[in-house]
């Protein structure tokens, strides 16, 4: 059985299709991602399938109940963590835990004990007794999650959960994920970073526009897009040109030039032919500033999945 | 995929064990989800008490002010004006009052707790409940100031205290009512500013064009007609009636229609803008 199923699944504000037709099937268990730029649609896709957000069209089943005529055992099953942190900042650590618990029907001293477990566990112990609005933004995001899982969910939705935190508090969520994700959860996660998405995700869609553009596993979509990126700058930008012709032939593949008047970036399929390619270049007297060999970022991926932006340059 | 990475020891194995923990609880009942909501609006005045400034500075200001203002002027002396006003002002304390109601629910809701709140299973309508038993608690504390304060100049209520206790039942029971005006008025405005400005536009004119502040009798035949249906007026008839005294059973009818009224009208309003908001 699929953890989300989704057919068609629209929504319209005024003028503008948010999403699009967006059609997912997410298997339970493990990391779904769903991958895209700002106003792709994620967490317009998200809201609805966390009954936040009445859908315009399609359907949507979560945990095997219809989003629209289900919402209510939906949410008995579901947590959600936003993008922007969803607690109360003027509220301490504890007592928002306490909240949500007596919320979600916990007694005044589960609460508490629930709490205090929750803390300990995500290092806040100390901080419990703050104000939120003191925390870090790696606090933030702890006590935030913490409080998505005050009941262990079968889902959990997490809205850029990264977005904005500095590496070492990055690692502690996806840290995190995984242990939840290893306790049964299955998290669907959106995130602009394709990285994270690699790290963390057993499938991938990307998504733009409103429309699902690819779908697969991390190995999958990077292969789509060739194994790697040359990313080169030259010293003299006059000579750009030149070197994109050069690159372009001996490449086989279109080469991009970028915003940088003397950076170029070419998709590369094999990376066995980077070295001669760069030797060309040195030879017909174009003199690189530097060059790097990586794999493709989210921005190629996306590029090249939504074709609009390499030229052919030779 | 799956990926180890090196980690502080301990918390992973913490981790499971408070996911282990997590297992589910039976909803609350709608009363207990309501209380709950409430009780987080309590201890957001413990942790923000200058948000107390417009239950207790701002009653003070008001009662002082008009009555020595009006007082001579209207009825010829501070101490006789000052039975008939006392009512009149607590209603119109508290009912500006009621106005944070939609301002601060709309900060709420941009701050993006609400999506929690409302994600839960929880009653959904105990966010908005709640907070409104919340602000109940503020119209209490702003009505029993105003009292004091007029007890201090000279006010002697002939209702004596059980007069006084049910004049401020009637009026929170309005105001209660009066606030999912507010509420619906939050969840449709974009800022915190809009619903502001709104609602000062609503009340500045129900409130003024009553019997608050002077008898109607002297008013252009037009405008009594108006001030006699204005529910402001019935509730300020029904809370002079009750702390003076001569509270009749027709007084209480009417600010229980109206608050009725107003609750029918706009609590589903409000509900269903809770829902469906982007």
């Amino acid at each position: 059985m699929y953890a989300i199923e989704t057919k068609g699944l629209t929504k319209v504000f005024g003028q503008h299709r948010a999403v699009d037709g967006v059609d997912l099937a997410i298997p339970a268990g493990g990391v779904y991602s769903v991958l895209g730029p700002n106003g792709a649609g994620k967490t317009t896709t998200i809201r609805m399938l966390a009954t936040l957000l009445p859908v315009d069209g399609g359907q949507a089943t979560v945990l095997g109940h219809d989003v629209a005529r289900e919402s209510g055992k939906v949410r008995e099953r579901i947590s959600l963590t936003g993008q922007y942190a969803s607690l109360d900042e003027d509220l301490t650590g504890v007592e928002n835990l306490v909240l949500i618990a007596r919320l979600l029907g916990h007694s005044r001293s589960s609460a508490q004990r629930r709490a205090t477990q929750l803390l300990g566990a995500f290092g806040l112990s100390e901080a419990g007794g703050r104000q939120v609005k003191t925390y870090s933004g790696g606090m933030r995001r702890r006590i935030d999650i913490a409080t998505s899982i005050v009941n262990t969910p079968d889902l959990l939705f997490l809205d850029e959960p990264t977005t904005g935190l500095d590496p070492r508090s990055r690692n502690q969520v996806w840290d995190i994920v995984r242990a939840l994700v290893s306790a049964g959860t299955t998290v669907l996660l959106t995130t602009q970073y394709l990285e994270e998405a690699d790290q963390l995700a057993d499938r991938i869609a990307v998504i733009d526009k409103g429309k699902v553009i690819a779908e697969g596993t991390p190995t999958e979509l990077k292969t789509s897009v060739g194994s790697g990126v040359l990313q080169v700058r030259l010293r003299d930008p006059e000579r750009r040109g030149a070197a994109a012709q050069l690159l372009g032939a001996a490449l086989g593949a279109h080469v991009q030039l970028d915003t940088d008047p003397a950076a170029l970036s070419v998709q590369v399929e094999d990376n066995d032919v980077v070295p001669r390619a760069l030797a060309e270049l040195t030879y017909s007297g174009i003199s690189i500033a530097d060059f790097a060999l990586g794999q493709p970022s989210l921005d190629e991926v996306f590029l090249s999945l939504t074709g609009n932006a390499s030229q052919p340059a030779a | 995929m799956t990926t180890t990475v090196t980690e502080p020891p301990g918390t992973t194995e913490e981790l499971h064990e408070v996911l282990r923990g997590g297992v589910r609880t039976k909803r609350p009942s709608a009363l207990s989800a309501s209380l709950t909501h409430g009780w987080r609006a309590m201890l957001k005045i413990k942790h923000v008490p200058e948000q107390l400034l417009d239950v207790t500075l701002f009653p003070i200001m008001m009662t002082v002010m008009f009555t020595y203002i009006f007082g001579g002027a209207l009825d010829g002396s501070v101490g006789a004006y000052l039975q008939f006003f006392i009512p009149g002002i607590l209603v119109q304390t508290v009912v500006m009052i009621t106005m944070y109601t939609g301002s601060g629910l709309n900060t709420d809701i941009q701050k993006g707790i609400f999506d929690r709140f409302r994600s839960l299973p929880a009653w959904r309508p105990s966010a908005l409940v709640g907070s409104l038993l919340g602000d109940v608690v503020r119209y209490f504390g702003a009505s029993t100031i105003i009292v004091l304060v007029g007890l201090v100049m000279g006010y002697r209520p002939e209702g004596g205290l059980l007069g006084v206790l049910i004049g401020f039942v009637l009026l929170l029971v309005f105001s209660f009512s009066l606030s999912w005006i507010w509420t619906t008025l939050g969840l449709l405005l974009r800022s915190e500013k809009s619903v502001t400005g709104v609602s000062m536009l609503v009340l500045f004119p129900l409130t003024f064009v009553s019997n608050i502040f002077v008898r109607p009798e002297t008013m252009p035949e037009v405008l009594q007609a108006i001030v006699a249906v204005n529910p402001i007026t019935l509730v300020v008839d029904a809370v002079r009636g009750a702390m003076g005294g001569t509270l009749t059973a027709g007084q209480v009818g009417w600010v229980l229609i109206a608050s009725a009224l107003l609750v029918a009208i706009f609590a589903p309003l409000s509900m269903r803008l809770y829902r469906t908001r982007k």
